[in-house]
């Protein structure tokens, strides 16, 4: 019975974290299947989402809501003007050559971040009370349910727009065949730009919904950017289930891990899953082959 | 001509003076601190303690007579980066010695330098092995973590807490303090029933904490700095285990009990520098005037509070000044003059330097304290 009360425990905390990695998965597959860049600036975006709506809430007095939608609009703001200046003005360059360019985007955003409001870690107050609540005999905090209601929403919201709308087919259409695209008349920048504000978006309510349980600070983007991307990899970089099964899958094993192996390898564990699942299935977890990539 | 006699006897002595005090001009002091990166939160006050003691030394004019001149460089908290600006401390502006490095990695790294140049070197760094075994050249001024993880023992025996939880964090900081609470709680009879590790940049340590509530212990004690511990807190709150928490002095400010907030942080116990807990020291403290004072002048200078990583700079700096009080001037003099200096009030503690002793604190450089309604208390 012990046991199996630890297990759950395990279980739920995996899930918890899982989450927050398919969030931020989801946020890289966006851009990768329009651009076809992995874009390393993206846990930046999930920093700045945490970092602004404290600032907002603290300096500029704005209520939680407010501050969120501030935050979360800002990043967005950012998340535009990288496409314009560093991604749009190279018009042949290789996917290689934009990765470098996103990596030194993170390297800079994070320094301004860190000239701008300093280096210490910094708190969000929980939305809704930090009262646990008890299920199965694991506990778990009322923002660990934001958490998961956030990634279902998202996920819904993504499917929706991907599946039902004119731009959601537009930008699948560009990542099934970018030149037939604009053959049709889809404005394949236009649609890049729009991957990269749903990107940034996306990121940055990550950063905001976790900021109360996981604190922020302006390099606490690197992990969890690094995290997301294992998770997408293993959803093989799409933006549907595959990827949140993979966060989730990684939020669990990660958790499991720790507590019935040994914690010192919590991280080898992972990383060593995602060897394997890169080796046996490189397409990634849940594709048969070469399909669709939105 | 016997006039212009003395008049030349007076020029030439006003003269050679002149050149004496302009020998003696300025002694400078090299600083090495991992100003920017990861161990940034060490080397930013460190860097702008030492700034400050030098501009307030000069405006009161000196140390006997001579101005005090800092060179900081800024290491990033790169060895490698390090060891070129030690380097280039010693041979292009020829300090006589050397506050820091920040962190035990650039400190173990410096250490040939200083010892082949012959240059003291006061690092500003925790790990025990740079001081133990002693090198003739190199100090420290924090005190060594065994002395911290000590006094929680201490305090865990008066309580007769028997089985005792380890987390820590896979940081040089954790390692060293889990190495050193093993070794010294085998040697007082503690029965470590779980002990579980952290990476710095994990975001939810429930999977560990349950492992320890199954193992129930009598207290648990934490080693790490922030923000691990303060999830800590926060999760071992959500579990709602009730076992006493030991933090350690890593997390000895307000900011720990700001970030895992004062309900979580109830009645759990650490060993604190004393410049955290300055205005709970009795007025007859050593330490407590110096304390209030360099808070002050710091808070004055930068608007924000004292740290006690800014504190081991200015140890270092004390340290050095003590030497050149007395007449040292050459780096040899001012590395005999250190160990000769007897008792000295510093930040961290009182500082007995012997020749066997590069580090000279004792148990009396913590404070025990309990957290009260989000505040310190100092444990009797």
């Amino acid at each position: 019975m012990e046991l199996l009360n630890q297990v759950t425990q395990f279980v739920i905390s995996g899930l918890a974290t899982g989450s927050i990695y398919a969030l931020i998965g989801l946020s890289f597959a966006i851009i990768f299947n329009s651009t076809g860049i992995i874009n390393f600036a993206q846990g930046e975006f999930v920093m700045l989402g945490g970092v602004l709506t404290i600032f907002s809430l603290n300096v500029l007095q704005l209520p939680l809501a407010a501050a969120i939608v501030v935050a979360v609009a800002v990043t967005t703001v950012i998340g535009i003007l990288f496409e314009r200046l560093a991604i749009r003005p190279l018009k042949n360059a290789t996917p290689l050559a934009l990765i470098i360019i996103t990596i030194g985007m993170s390297i800079l955003i994070r320094g301004v971040v860190m000239l701008l409001w300093g280096k210490d870690t910094q708190a969000l107050p929980a939305f809704s009370g930090t009262d646990p609540i008890t299920v199965a005999g694991a506990t778990l905090l009322p923002q660990h349910l934001w958490i998961f209601g956030v990634t279902v929403m998202v996920i819904v919201g993504c499917r929706l727009f991907f599946n039902h709308t004119i731009s959601g087919k537009a930008m699948r259409a560009c990542s099934f065949n970018r030149r037939a695209a604009n053959l049709v008349g889809i404005s394949v920048g236009r649609m890049v730009l729009f991957s990269f504000v749903i990107s940034a978006a996306v990121g940055s309510l990550a950063g905001v919904i976790i900021a109360p349980l996981t604190m922020t600070a302006y390099d606490v983007g690197v992990m969890l950017g690094l995290k997301g991307f294992c998770a997408a990899i293993m959803g093989g970089m799409g933006s549907g289930l595959g990827t949140v099964l993979g966060g989730l899958i990684l939020g669990t094993l990660e958790s499991l891990g720790a507590g019935l192996i040994s914690s010192g390898y919590k991280d080898a564990i992972a990383f060593f899953i995602l060897l394997l699942i890169l080796f046996i299935r490189p397409q990634g977890l849940f594709k048969k082959g070469e399909t669709e990539r939105v | 001509m016997r006039k212009m006699l003395a008049v030349i006897s007076i020029t030439m002595l006003l003269l050679t003076t002149a050149t004496a005090a302009f020998a003696a001009g300025t002694i400078k002091i090299g600083g090495l601190f991992a100003v920017t990166g990861p161990a940034s939160f060490l080397g930013e006050p460190e860097k702008k303690t030492l700034e400050l003691l030098a501009n307030e030394l000069n405006a009161k004019g000196g140390i006997n007579g001579s101005k005090v001149e800092v060179v900081v460089y800024d290491t990033g908290g790169d060895a490698t980066k390090a060891v070129q600006l030690a380097n280039k401390l010693i041979k292009n502006d020829k300090v006589v010695a050397i506050v820091g490095p920040s962190t035990t990695g650039e400190s173990m790294a410096v250490i040939p330098i200083a010892e082949k140049e012959q240059v003291p070197l006061i690092s500003c760094a925790a790990g025990i092995k740079i001081t133990d075994p002693v090198k003739k050249w190199v100090f420290k001024t924090p005190a060594n973590d065994h002395v911290a993880a000590e006094k929680i023992l201490i305090q865990a025996e008066k309580l007769k807490q028997k089985n005792i939880a380890l987390i820590t964090v896979s940081d040089s900081f954790g390692s060293s303090g889990r190495e050193q609470l093993k070794q010294m709680a085998a040697k007082r009879g503690f029965k470590i029933v779980a002990d579980e590790v952290y990476s710095p940049k994990d975001t939810d340590m429930t999977p560990q904490l349950t492992k320890i509530k199954a193992a129930k212990p009598d207290a648990i004690i934490c080693w790490g700095t922030n923000p691990g511990p303060a999830i800590i807190t926060r999760n071992i709150q959500q579990l709602g285990i009730k076992t006493q928490v030991y933090q350690s002095h890593g997390v000895a400010s307000k900011k720990y009990i700001e970030l895992a907030t004062p309900q979580a942080s109830e009645g759990i116990m650490l060993p604190a520098g004393k410049l955290a807990v300055f205005d709970l020291l009795k007025s007859s403290d050593p330490q407590a005037k110096l304390l209030k004072d360099y808070n002050t002048s710091y808070k004055k200078s930068y608007g924000v509070e004292a740290s006690t990583f800014g504190g081991y700079a200015y140890d270092g700096f004390q340290l050095i000044l003590a030497a050149v009080k007395k007449g040292a001037t050459t780096p040899a003099q001012i590395r005999d003059g250190i160990e000769k200096n007897g008792r000295l009030v510093g930040v961290s503690g009182i500082f007995k330097m012997t020749p066997a002793d590069h580090n000279g604190l004792d148990l009396g450089a913590f404070e025990m304290v309990r957290i009260v309604k989000g505040d310190w208390v100092i444990v009797k």
